[in-house]
């Protein structure tokens, strides 16, 4: 008796509180869905979304007479846990825009979500071009960086200073097999040769037998595509097995984060392409000091994204004078972005948003000055340059003729 | 006797005015999917006391089959759960075949060995998208003509389903096939001894185990519209053991509290305390084996036996 | 270039060579799971979780206190140790006497805790530990250039598992620990405090743990899911080498290390399941693995 008892009373409790969530009303809602807690914690993570919060406080904390509410979740790389809250928020919180961090599977299935709810979604953290390509959908906005972007910075860089013949170390993923795609046909493209690759299983503790085998095809250049903590230790045991003295090594895609974490001795000399430095004019260096006087570490390009992606959208919101997502996904695309990320950004029809980015090469311990200072700029790269044309695999933007 | 009914009337009347309180549909029928597994899983933990670590490969691996064949065959809703059910079904039997030889900590091991390669083929597959999974599932029509697009009929159609899986368990379980499985459980060298072939008896609940945790799969997909690699991982299982340990193993109702409780418990506790939530998990685990074997359902039970002598059997 | 099947001669000697310092790692770890099961019975789910411990310590013992990693191949493991000893005092005495499936599930439930709160407090992103300046550099050995610290790792790990392996077998200590293990009661009366002696036993097996943590960090970023990734695997190396056998797991891990390293030649992407594969086979047709004594 008291069992069923138990049941019943638990159950009800369950109804209360299940009810109870929130739908505060006329509220603008902003979500935040990023690995909160796993191998990209650092690049955007809780820091992301006080940035956010940041950015609705700076707008003045509400727009069209409505306050801004900010929500935040953690999607532990897991698609599916993603895709499920995306959902949950649009339907019982009254979502009205979300911010996607890191990983790009999670974003490819809310893209999905975002299609089928009508929310707008602006992708911060993912790197996969696919965002704007065969993933695309109208409410999407892939906003930081991609993986072509990526290619054309640092695989260039690379060939053109010498290293023609590249072999590839692969993070066996969806991002990892798009990274290296897109930095082969950026070598083709300029006279180089690839000469191989190998798939690595995600999260791989030891990599000294595939950077052998790296080693064993003659290439110049060892392209690490790959991230996080992947990234820190397929280049720490790169030293460690003087597979750097004959190899150069490439890093596809690295934060300050991890820069910081391999220290400069291990680092120094990479070339690598950002959306966004700290130090790089008056504006950056303002948020730089705010973020640092808050975190006591510089901010990564994800996070400067999430700041300017958060104002982008109020603003756009504003313009329109509603919050229907057709109209201000309209607005989007034609708006020009001229803030601390970027002076001269703009949403182009597949969703990618187009601005400058820097292929930088990370200075050695004496050249290093202060804290945090790791970059020296190598090429400023204007928008069209880095992100390409239009390739016409996504329905939105067939590609001119 | 009369109480419990009452106290089941209740419940089912709950159960069915769950659109109607303003609860998210979604969240209860994932707690229902997984409440099935739950259930399923006991049959073989808490009826045969056969641990498997590796019950998250019956349930991923139905669901990956049900979502491809709506995804890129377009095969009915119904259909395409059946045949989910059907490779769950299959699947079992081969692993069960290999692990029932062995016995306790090897057997418990030989399933953890076979999910694990269970896992690498559904991320080397083709066809299941590997890290993204299978996205955008669509739910169309039960049977050709029941859209199943709206949450609130699709929550439905789980809850019949539940309940038809709970009763059924509930039926295997009192029969002569349960009191045998029963009585292996209690007694092996015994129930040998009484000429039993207990290895075929162990065989057959493993593969009605893994085909019910196949069918919690299937309509996972469903109610989610994607399959992720997730859902054959390890943790799942981990969590399925969790839930069944915490409810009561041995008792019908526990999965389902424990579920309801695991559930909600990851639901709303990471947005309250974000990545402590594995930690306090662990302590649940903790709790339960050291103080709390029975689980929720089961030390309720005992309690109400203490109070008074226990009923004829 | 001579080469066998289109590889090059040089890259299987050097996937071998690499093949034997993951199988010491592989090797040092199971040997402790070997011990603790063996000798008390208990399937110690929570052994990566030890392993991470030992090589946090010895990073907090380098960022707190400033001890080096000479002195911290030492004391970490003797922490940890301790803490294991703590451990199963408190939590894992409780559940002797029951199923042994409950003390795989405690453990289990441990791990969770050990690497959750781990990850909650210092991040996900790890940590470096510098490789000490005495053990820098390498030299080549043709066929490739094997850095000095790896081939300390296999002297260690050698040293490390014949020492054990020669307590337990051939000294008295070892063989009063069997002896527990196969009577209690009878043990307790000639005078031994055998709640000390498994405790002693948990607390040892753990140390192995956490040494080896130690001898890892200078490899891979200390973080808090550095054990998890790794346990599953040497569960596989014990049961293949037999559960309780100590010469049984510390021959699985180096000849799983070195089929590990083909693997990732032939078939790269299969390394991670390599493993199991020889598990499943090992436990169908010979249960009690290859040296195993149940």
């Amino acid at each position: 008796m008291k069992l069923r008892m138990l049941t019943v009373v638990t159950a009800a409790a369950l109804a209360a509180a299940a009810g109870g969530a929130a739908r505060a009303a006329d509220e603008v809602v902003i979500g935040d869905i990023d690995d909160m807690s796993g191998v990209y914690a650092d690049v955007m993570g809780a820091a992301g979304v006080e940035v956010v919060k940041w950015a609705v406080a700076d707008f003045g904390g509400s727009v069209l007479g409505r306050k801004i509410a900010v929500l935040s979740a953690d999607h532990q790389n897991k698609p599916d846990i993603g895709a499920a809250k995306f959902r949950e928020w649009a339907d019982q919180n009254g979502l009205n825009m979300l911010l996607g961090g890191s990983n790009t599977g999670v974003n490819i299935a809310m893209a999905k979500v975002a299609a089928v709810k009508h929310v707008p979604l602006f992708n911060i953290g993912p790197g996969g071009a696919s965002l704007t390509n065969e993933d695309c959908t109208a409410y999407s906005v892939h906003y930081t960086y991609d993986t072509v972007a990526l290619a054309n910075g640092t695989a260039t860089a690379i060939v053109n200073a010498g290293g023609k013949t590249w072999f590839y170390l692969t993070a066996d993923y969806a991002f990892g097999t798009q990274l290296q795609a897109a930095a082969s046909r950026v070598v083709e493209a300029h006279g180089g040769r690839n000469l191989g690759a190998v798939r690595v299983p995600l999260g791989a503790a030891d990599f000294s037998s595939f950077l052998l085998q790296a080693q064993a095809s003659g290439a110049q250049v060892l392209g690490l595509s790959n991230a996080g903590t992947d990234f820190s230790n397929s280049l720490k045991a790169a030293n460690e097995f003087g597979i750097t003295r004959t190899m150069k090594p490439a890093a596809l895609l690295a934060f300050i984060t991890d820069i910081h974490s391999l220290g400069l001795p291990a680092a120094q000399g990479l070339y690598l392409t950002t959306a966004w430095y700290w130090d790089l004019n008056p504006e950056t260096r303002a948020f730089g000091k705010r973020f640092y006087a808050r975190f006591n570490r510089e901010p990564t390009m994800d996070q400067a994204g999430a700041y300017s992606a958060t104002l982008t959208y109020l603003k756009a919101v504003k313009a329109v004078g509603s919050t229907d997502p057709d109209k201000v996904m309209a607005q989007l695309k034609k708006a020009k972005i001229d803030d601390m990320f970027t002076s001269s950004g703009y949403i182009r029809a597949d969703g990618a948003m187009i601005h400058d980015m820097y292929v930088m090469q990370v200075k050695t311990p004496q050249e290093s000055k202060h804290p945090w200072d790791y970059y020296k700029v190598v090429k400023k790269m204007a928008g069209a340059e880095a992100f390409g044309p239009i390739t016409g695999l996504c329905p939105l933007a067939p590609a001119p003729k | 006797m009369r109480i419990t009914a009452v106290a089941y009337a209740v419940l089912a009347l709950f159960a069915l005015m769950v659109p109607l309180l303003g609860i998210y549909p979604v969240f209860m029928m994932q707690l229902l999917c997984l409440a099935m597994f739950a259930c399923a899983y006991n049959l073989l933990l808490g009826f045969g006391r056969m641990l498997s670590f590796g019950h998250a490969a019956f349930f991923g691996t139905a669901a990956y089959a049900t979502g491809w064949l709506v995804t890129a065959h377009a095969w009915g809703p119904g259909t395409a759960i059946l045949a989910g059910v059907v490779v769950a079904a299959l699947l079992g039997l081969a692993v069960g075949t290999l692990a029932i030889r062995r016995q306790g900590i090897y057997f418990a091991m030989i399933t953890l060995a076979l999910a694990q390669l269970i896992y690498f083929v559904c991320l080397e597959a083709p066809f299941t998208g590997g890290e993204n999974g299978l996205q955008g599932v669509p739910r169309g029509k039960l049977l050709g003509f029941l859209p199943l697009k709206s949450d609130v009929v699709l929550y439905y159609v789980v809850l019949a389903a539940f309940v038809a899986v709970f009763l059924f368990i509930r039926r295997v379980v009192h029969s002569p096939f349960g009191q045998v499985l029963k009585a292996i459980r209690d007694n092996e060298p015994r129930a040998i001894s009484l000429g039993y072939e207990i290895n075929r008896y162990k065989l057959l609940a493993f593969v009605l185990s893994a085909t019910l945790a196949g069918f919690a799969g299937s309509l996972k997909a469903l109610v989610f519209g994607f399959v992720t690699l997730s859902d054959v991982q390890q943790s799942t299982s981990g969590e399925v053991i969790l839930m069944t340990l915490l409810g009561g193993t041995g008792t019908f109702f526990g999965p389902v509290v424990g579920a309801a409780v695991v559930t909600t418990l990851q639901q709303y506790l990471s947005d309250l305390v974000g990545g402590w939530v594995i930690a306090i998990i662990g302590v649940v685990f903790v709790a339960c084996v050291l103080s709390f074997r029975r689980g929720i359902v089961g030390e309720l039970a005992a309690a109400r036996w203490l109070r008074r002598a226990p009923p004829p059997r | 270039m001579t080469s066998v099947f289109g590889i090059p001669v040089a890259v299987i000697l050097g996937q071998l060579m690499l093949g034997l310092v993951n199988g010491s790692f592989y090797a040092m770890l199971s040997l402790g799971l070997a011990v603790i099961f063996g000798l008390m019975g208990v399937v110690n789910f929570a052994h990566g979780a030890f392993y991470t411990l030992g090589a946090f310590a010895a990073l907090l013992a380098l960022q707190l206190f400033g001890i080096n990693y000479w002195v911290a191949l030492i004391v970490a493991p003797l922490a940890v140790g301790a803490l294991g000893m703590i451990v199963e005092r408190l939590l894992l005495r409780r559940v002797y006497g029951l199923d042994p499936l409950y003390g795989l599930l405690l453990t289990f439930g441990l791990a969770l805790i050990c690497e959750g709160s781990l990850n909650q407090v210092f991040g996900a992103t790890g940590q470096s530990y510098p490789v000490p300046p005495a053990l820098a550099g390498g030299f080549n050995l043709g066929f490739m250039f094997l850095p000095l610290y790896r081939a300390w790792v296999i002297a260690v790990s050698v040293v490390v598992c014949f020492s054990t392996w020669y307590v337990i077998e051939r000294t008295r200590l070892g063989a009063t620990l069997r002896a527990a293990r196969e009577n209690t009661p009878l043990l307790q009366s000639f005078g031994v405090n055998v709640p000390l002696l498994m405790a002693g036993t948990f607390g040892g097996g753990v140390a192995l743990a956490a040494l080896a943590g130690v001898l890892a960090s200078p490899i891979v970023l200390v973080n808090s899911y550095m054990g998890s990734s790794l346990v599953i695997v040497v569960f596989a190396v014990v049961v293949i080498g037999g559960m309780g056998s100590i010469l049984g797991s510390i021959v699985g891990g180096l000849t799983l290390g070195v089929v590990e390293g083909f693997t990732k030649v032939l078939y790269p992407e299969a390394s991670n399941v390599v493993v199991f594969v020889i598990m499943a086979l090992v436990l169908i047709l010979r249960p009690a693995g290859l040296f195993g004594r149940d």
